[in-house]
């Protein structure tokens, strides 16, 4: 054992410490979001209570609950689905099962991938031009529903693409002898293999539409406002009111800011986490 | 036998079957088109919009301007302090992001057991959804008290502290897409060194970081555009001061953060208003120029290691 040249028993040590900074660094980083999600439980799990969850805020938001926030930011997720799951499913399908190999599907592919990188801010001045503005919703959770469908679009049609394309070939061809035509052999073969994948796919894109700010900023929401009574009034929402309740100058009870800060994590969190855990079933299930 | 003896006989399905077929699969197809149809559809409304402050002010002298008064008698809205701002924020944030998402991303591809693995790339896809907002907050209750503390400074709001939670932002995109690429190196390469005797980290170093470089550059590429465009943080955490900044220790005006943070208090249709959207039509315009070329650069990986 002795023997080990010099070369080797450096090459050992680097290899020892390559392990040790790279793993510290992967390990780190779950600690970092271990800390954020304990930190908010931490702050936050005193303030909640039924009246919180339930009740509308009272005394300039310091008591009181967050219901319209969360009624409304539940509404604006709802309304994103109902734009962005249709297109986003049927652009995935043209992706996976139509569209030709070419320039034309590329400048496609690199369109998808180059929506996902717009800044959310952007999203939210061009809902306020064309949704608020010029088709005239005014503000709203339509209009907000309807930026936040753009911004969701890309990862529903980037999932269902990717689902579509694990099933296996043999499957199609199969439907195709049996005489089905494409759409059919798509919509009664390829689509149910491959709903496990869209499916979670569409609610972690969701999930993320939920926690937005800034596409709600100019779009859809208000400081304080009752429950929307139909998609055509503003609303309260979750990350809004957060963002309000940590930056206004008059400082709101403590409470308020992490109790929110809580519901909107760990509703996120849940959706989260349930989505991927099914996920995994799934894939572990089906297997090609 | 003549040909009127055969009963004319329906073939095939029925034509309301067929016609719902083509209307089904025509919306297929022009769904498939929503992409570039929603990104012109972002060029021409920002555009229209941002035409007055073009015409009353000028683009070129928008982009060069270094003074930011909005809001005073004889307004002036040049840009240069919020995008310098945002480059100084995007530049903290890189040299937390790369190093840290990089090793991570090596860790989780090339030393992680497979359990390992797939725990830390769920919780890292869980990363990418927490909410800004709530990093922003955790930013103004954590961060930057300390920031003004340790580094003795008259406020924390600074480029800095923005920078570091921008950086965590950047995180996620960073680690999955570089882990991506090594991941998409093929085993036998791997093996090859092994076999010739390298240990782990030397088939890393010299085999499996060549050969996904490009991934990573692009992983890095995403990392700025999510950095520049990123807005709730830098609202909350940045400052939003009027001065060109020469350094990150100061309060800093940023992109995301102007637009967001003025856009509910100007006069619709009014100059300022123009101009805020002429400021997002420049932020779009670099992001989309950043994502093209990370795009086009993994396009080019994953041609390269098909099959």
């Amino acid at each position: 054992m002795n023997h080990a040249s010099a070369r080797v028993r450096r090459a050992r040590t680097v290899e020892m410490l390559a392990r040790a900074v790279t793993g510290a660094a992967a390990f780190g980083v779950l600690g970092v979001v271990a800390f954020i999600l304990g930190y908010i439980l931490y702050r936050g799990a005193g303030s909640i209570d039924w009246e919180f969850l339930t009740a509308p805020p009272r005394m300039f938001m310091t008591q009181g609950g967050i219901w319209p926030a969360i009624y409304g930011t539940l509404l604006l997720t709802f309304w994103t689905a109902v734009f962005a799951i249709p297109v986003g499913i049927m652009a995935g399908i043209y992706l996976a099962e139509y569209a030709p190999k070419g320039a034309f599907t590329r400048v496609i592919r690199l369109a998808i991938a180059n929506m996902a990188g717009v800044p959310s801010i952007v999203y939210g001045l061009f809902g306020l031009a064309l949704f608020v503005l010029t088709v005239g919703f005014g503000r709203s959770v339509i209009a907000g529903a309807l930026t936040l469908a753009c911004l969701t679009l890309p990862v529903i049609i980037t999932a269902t693409e990717e689902a579509l394309l694990q099933v296996p070939q043999d499957l199609r061809q199969a439907s195709l002898a049996l005489g089905a035509t494409r759409l059919r052999t798509v919509l009664r073969i390829v689509i149910p293999a491959a709903a496990p994948g869209i499916v979670t796919g569409s609610i972690l894109g969701l999930s993320r539409a939920a926690g937005e700010t800034a596409p709600i900023l100019v779009t859809a929401v208000a400081f304080y406002s009752p429950v929307p009574r139909t998609v055509f009034d503003e609303t309260m929402a979750l990350p809004y009111h957060l963002y309000i309740m940590a930056t206004q100058a008059v400082k709101p009870a403590p409470d308020v800011v992490w109790g929110t800060a809580l519901v909107l994590v760990a509703g996120v969190s849940i959706i989260n986490v349930v989505a991927a855990a099914w996920r995994t079933r799934q894939r572990r299930r089906i297997r090609w | 036998m003549t040909d009127a003896s055969f009963p004319r006989r329906r073939t095939g399905r029925p034509a309301f079957r067929r016609a719902a077929e083509s209307v089904v699969t025509r919306a297929i197809a022009f769904s498939g088109i929503a992409a570039i149809v929603i990104l012109a559809a972002i060029t021409v409304f920002l555009g229209m919009n941002a035409l007055r402050a073009v015409g009353d002010v000028g683009l070129w002298s928008m982009i060069t301007g270094t003074d930011w008064f909005p809001t005073s008698k004889e307004p002036s809205y040049g840009f240069l302090p919020a995008i310098v701002g945002s480059l100084w924020v995007t530049a903290v944030a890189l040299v937390v992001s790369v190093p840290v998402g990089v090793a991570a991303a090596i860790y989780i591809s090339e030393f992680a057991s497979r359990r390992t693995k797939e725990v830390a790339k769920s919780v890292i896809e869980f990363m990418a959804a927490v909410p800004s907002v709530v990093l922003g907050l955790m930013g103004l209750a954590v961060l930057v008290p300390s920031i003004r503390v340790l580094m003795r400074l008259d406020t924390g709001l600074t480029a800095f502290a923005a920078g570091i939670m921008v950086g965590v932002m950047a995180l996620p995109t960073i680690i999955s897409i570089s882990e991506d690429a090594m991941h998409a190196v093929p085993a036998d390469l791997r093996t090859g060194s092994l076999a010739l005797g390298n240990t782990r980290w030397q088939t890393v170093h010299k085999v499996v970081l060549p050969a996904a470089s490009s991934g990573v550059f692009a992983a890095v590429m995403l990392g700025v555009g999510r950095a520049i465009g990123e807005t709730m943080v830098v609202l909350m955490l940045a400052g939003n001061s009027g001065i060109v900044p020469n350094t990150p220790l100061v309060s800093v005006r940023t992109m995301p953060g102007t637009i967001a943070g003025e856009m509910a208090e100007v006069v619709q249709g009014g100059e300022h208003y123009s101009v805020l959207f002429a400021m997002a039509l420049v932020l779009f315009a670099m992001t989309f120029i950043i994502n093209l070329v990370a795009d086009v650069v993994l396009e080019n990986q994953r041609k390269r290691w098909r099959r």
